[in-house]
C-alpha cells in the first residue's frame, strides 16, 4: 500500500463500518464518529477508547475507517523531520501513563539526540497491578492503536526495530497483536519501506513469565535480552544505553495508543483536554465495592467523587465509603476527606498515592485498612527480585510487623517502627517496585492511624477482618438448642440442654460456623 | 546437534534455528514448558550448549519467573485444605487417602500426569470443613471414603479428553 492507496481505501472502509454498525443498539453515532450508547459511556471522554468495543480487532481496514494509520502517513509523506515529530509531542505534554507521569517528549528527544548505530522502541504491555486492566483491554480491542504510535515513535527517534513485552497470561491480546502485526505488515504500515519510503520498522513480540517487577524498564530490558528481570544501576539512562547496549525508549500502552490521536488532531487538542500539568484522558479500572465495575476514561483533573459516584454508581449494596486504592501495591489509600480532588499525577502525589496505571480499588466500611496493607505488602515481598537489601529484607520486615499486629501481638511502638523502616525502604531501594512498595503501608498509616491503633493497643479490628482479633460470643437470647455445640469443628462451645452455651476462646478458631447455624441469631461477633 | 534422545527431539529441532540467540532464551523456555508441561534438567542443559551460556544462567532464569516449573504437573490439580478447621475436622487423613490411592506424596505428580496434589493454605471455607478442591471443583465435608468416588470421576475426564 502506498499514501494514495490509504486515503482511498478510507472511504471504502468507513463505508463497509457504517453498514455493519447500521441498527446496532450498543452504539451510537456521536460526532463524526460512533460511541457506545448508554449512559455510563455518554459520562465519560473516550479518546484512547475511542475505538474499543466499536471496531472488529481483528480486521486492520475497520482502524483505518476511523482514520486509523492516517497520523502515520501524514508525517511519512509531508516528510516532516524527526526533530519536528519530538517537537510536536514535547509540545503537547503527554505523560507516561504506566506509572510514574514521565513527560513522553523529553524521553524521545533523548534517545533522537543520543548518536547510535541502532535505537529500539519497547512498549511495556507488562501490567501486573491487581484490579488494572485497561492495557489488556487495549490490545484485545485496539491494538494497531498501539502499531501505529509505536511506528511513530520509532520514526521519531530514528528507531528500526520494536519489541512489545507481553504478559502471557494475556493469552488473547497476544493472539490479536500477533494478527495485528501480520495485517499491518502485509499492507506496508509496518516493516520494509512502510508506505513505500525509506522509513523500516519491524515489532516483535515478546511474552513476560510472571514476574511483576519486570514492569520497572531496565528489568524489562534485562528479560528481553534473555536474563534474569533484575533492574540496573541507573548509571546511564535507557534513552542513551538500553536495549543491548543502544538508545532505547520504553513506553507504556495507553501512553502509545494517545500518539496517534496527538498528531492526528494536533498538540493543542491535546492540551485542550485535561489539567494544565496532565493534559489528555486517563482509562481507570473502577473495581472493588463499587455498583458498577468497569473502565472509565475521564479527562484528567476529574474529581474523585465524580469518577466514583457520577459514572460508578456509587458504592455497592449502599455500604458507607471507606477509601480509594490507586496506583496497586505501589499506591495508597485515600480517604473520604479528598474525595473532591482533581486526579492528575501531581494531586494524587500530593496526598501520598500515585496515579500508577490506573487501578482504582473502592474500599467500604467492611475492608480493614490495615489488612489492605498487608495484602499489597505480601504481593510486593513475593515480587521483589531480591537485588537490593532494602527491598529483599525490609518488606518482608514489614509484612511480619503488620502479621503481628494482625494476629493481636502488636504494640504502639511498632506502629513507630513501621513507619521509620518504610521510609527508609522508600529512600534507599534500587528501583521503582522497591521505592514505592511501602506507599499502602505510609498512607494508611496517615489516613488511618485509628485503625491501626485499635489493632496494636486495644486488640481490636474495627472492620471485623481480621480473624484473630474477633471474638465470638453466645448472648442470653441463646435457647440451649445445641446445634452450634455439634457443628462446631472444634468442639468449643459447651452447654447444658436448654440453657445458656459458652465458647471457650482458647480453641475457637473464627470459622463462623456457628454463627450461622444459630437458629435465634444469638451468637454475635466482636 | 543430536543427543539421540527421542523426548528431546521436539526441542532439538526448535532449536535448529540458527538465528536464535541469547536473547531468545525466554522464548526457549515458554516452547519448551508448553510442549513439556515443565522444563525438564536435560532440556535445560540442551538449551545451554545451544546458545554457548552457562546452565546456571539457564537455571537462574527458569527459577526467577514464577510462570516456569521445574516438577511436571498434572492435568487435575488437587488441593486439600489443611487450614486450622479443616486439619481438626480430619483432612489429614483424607489427604494420606489422597497420597495412599495416587502412590504420591504432596506436591508432587503422578506418574501417567493425571494427578497432582497441592499443599493448600485455608480456602476460605471453613463452615464446610474439610475441604478439597479439584481444579475449580469444590468438594465440602470430604471422608477419606469420599476419595475414590473424586477420583474416579477425573480419571474418566481426562481419558475422554485424549
Amino acid at each position: 500500500m502506498n499514501f494514495q492507496e490509504l486515503r482511498d481505501l478510507q472511504p471504502i472502509a468507513r463505508k463497509k463500518l457504517d453498514e455493519r454498525l447500521a441498527g446496532n443498539p450498543d452504539v451510537e453515532i456521536y460526532g463524526d464518529g460512533y460511541r457506545l450508547s448508554g449512559d455510563y459511556f455518554r459520562r465519560q471522554t473516550r479518546v484512547v477508547l475511542r475505538n474499543s468495543d466499536i471496531i472488529d480487532p481483528l480486521n486492520i481496514e475497520e482502524y483505518i475507517a476511523m482514520d486509523g494509520y492516517r497520523a502515520l502517513a501524514d508525517i511519512l509523506e509531508k516528510e516532516i523531520s524527526p526533530a519536528n515529530v519530538v517537537e510536536t509531542m514535547i509540545e503537547a505534554k503527554l505523560r507516561g501513563r504506566g506509572g510514574a507521569g514521565f513527560p513522553a517528549g523529553r524521553k524521545w528527544k533523548e534517545a533522537h539526540d543520543y548518536d547510535a548505530e541502532r535505537k529500539y522502541v519497547i512498549c511495556n504491555a507488562d501490567e501486573g497491578d491487581p484490579g488494572a486492566y485497561m492495557d489488556r483491554h487495549i490490545l484485545e480491542s485496539d491494538p494497531h492503536a498501539v502499531l501505529e504510535g509505536m511506528a511513530i515513535a520509532a520514526y521519531a527517534i530514528g528507531a528500526d526495530y520494536g519489541y512489545i513485552y507481553v504478559r502471557a497470561e494475556y493469552p488473547i491480546a497476544v493472539k490479536r497483536l500477533r494478527a495485528a502485526i501480520a495485517q499491518a505488515e502485509e499492507r506496508k504500515l509496518l516493516g520494509d519501506n512502510i508506505l513505500g519510503t525509506d522509513f523500516c520498522f519491524h515489532l516483535e513480540l515478546r511474552l513476560g513469565a510472571g514476574a511483576f517487577v519486570c514492569g520497572e524498564a531496565t528489568a524489562m530490558i534485562e528479560s528481553i535480552e534473555g536474563r534474569r528481570g533484575m533492574p540496573r544501576f541507573k548509571r546511564h539512562r535507557t534513552a542513551h544505553k538500553g536495549l543491548f547496549g543502544m538508545p532505547t525508549i520504553v513506553n507504556n500502552v495507553e501512553t502509545l495508543a494517545n500518539v496517534a490521536g496527538i498528531y492526528r488532531n494536533g498538540p493543542e487538542w491535546f492540551k485542550s483536554i485535561g489539567t494544565a500539568g496532565s493534559p489528555g484522558t486517563k482509562v481507570f479500572a473502577l473495581v472493588g465495592k463499587i455498583a458498577e465495575p468497569g473502565l472509565v476514561e475521564v479527562p484528567m483533573g476529574t474529581p474523585l467523587r465524580e469518577i466514583i459516584y457520577n459514572i460508578g454508581g456509587g458504592i455497592k449494596d449502599n455500604k458507607k465509603f471507606k477509601a480509594v486504592q490507586t496506583g496497586g501495591p505501589s499506591g495508597g489509600c485515600i480517604p473520604e476527606q479528598f474525595l473532591d480532588i482533581q486526579v492528575d499525577f501531581d494531586e494524587l502525589v500530593r496526598i501520598g498515592s500515585i496515579m500508577g496505571s490506573g487501578g482504582m480499588v473502592i474500599m467500604d466500611e467492611d475492608d480493614c485498612m490495615v489488612d489492605i496493607a498487608r495484602f499489597f505488602m505480601e504481593f510486593s515481598v513475593e515480587e521483589s527480585c531480591g537485588k537490593c537489601t532494602p527491598c529483599r529484607i525490609g518488606n518482608k520486615r514489614i509484612l511480619e510487623l503488620l502479621n503481628k499486629i494482625i494476629h493481636g501481638d502488636g504494640r504502639e511502638r511498632d506502629l513507630d517502627y513501621l513507619k521509620e523502616l518504610s521510609l527508609v525502604i522508600r529512600d534507599t531501594s534500587l528501583c521503582g517496585l522497591g521505592q514505592s512498595a511501602t506507599n499502602p503501608v505510609l498512607s494508611t498509616l496517615k489516613y488511618f492511624e485509628d485503625e491501626y491503633k485499635a489493632h496494636a493497643i486495644d486488640k481490636k479490628c474495627p472492620a471485623g477482618v481480621c480473624k484473630a482479633l474477633k471474638h465470638y460470643y453466645i448472648s442470653d437470647a441463646c435457647v440451649g438448642c445445641g446445634l452450634c455445640m455439634r457443628n462446631c469443628p472444634t468442639n468449643c462451645i459447651s452447654g447444658e440442654p436448654r440453657s445458656k452455651h459458652t465458647i471457650n476462646q482458647e480453641s475457637c478458631v473464627q470459622c463462623g460456623t456457628c454463627v450461622n447455624v444459630c437458629p435465634v441469631k444469638a451468637i454475635h461477633v466482636e | 546437534m543430536c543427543t539421540g534422545n527421542e523426548f528431546l527431539q521436539p526441542l532439538e529441532a526448535f532449536l535448529a534455528d540458527d538465528k536464535l540467540t541469547e536473547s531468545d532464551l525466554i522464548e526457549i523456555l515458554h516452547f519448551t514448558q508448553n510442549h513439556f508441561g515443565y522444563i525438564p534438567d536435560e532440556a535445560q542443559l540442551l538449551i545451554a550448549k545451544r546458545l554457548k551460556i552457562p546452565t546456571s544462567r539457564v537455571y537462574g532464569v527458569v527459577t526467577f519467573y514464577s510462570y516456569f516449573t521445574q516438577v511436571p504437573k498434572g492435568d487435575n490439580q488437587i488441593s486439600i485444605c489443611l487450614g486450622t478447621a479443616c486439619y481438626i475436622k480430619g483432612a489429614q487423613n483424607v489427604l494420606n487417602e489422597f497420597e495412599k490411592q495416587l502412590g504420591i506424596s504432596s506436591g508432587e505428580t503422578t506418574a501417567d500426569r493425571h494427578f497432582s496434589i497441592n499443599p493448600t493454605r485455608c480456602l476460605g471455607d471453613c463452615s464446610k470443613a474439610p475441604v478439597v478442591m479439584v481444579n475449580d471443583d469444590i468438594y465440602s465435608r470430604v471422608e477419606p471414603g469420599d476419595v475414590s468416588k473424586i477420583l474416579a470421576k477425573y480419571r474418566s475426564d481426562s481419558q475422554e479428553a485424549r
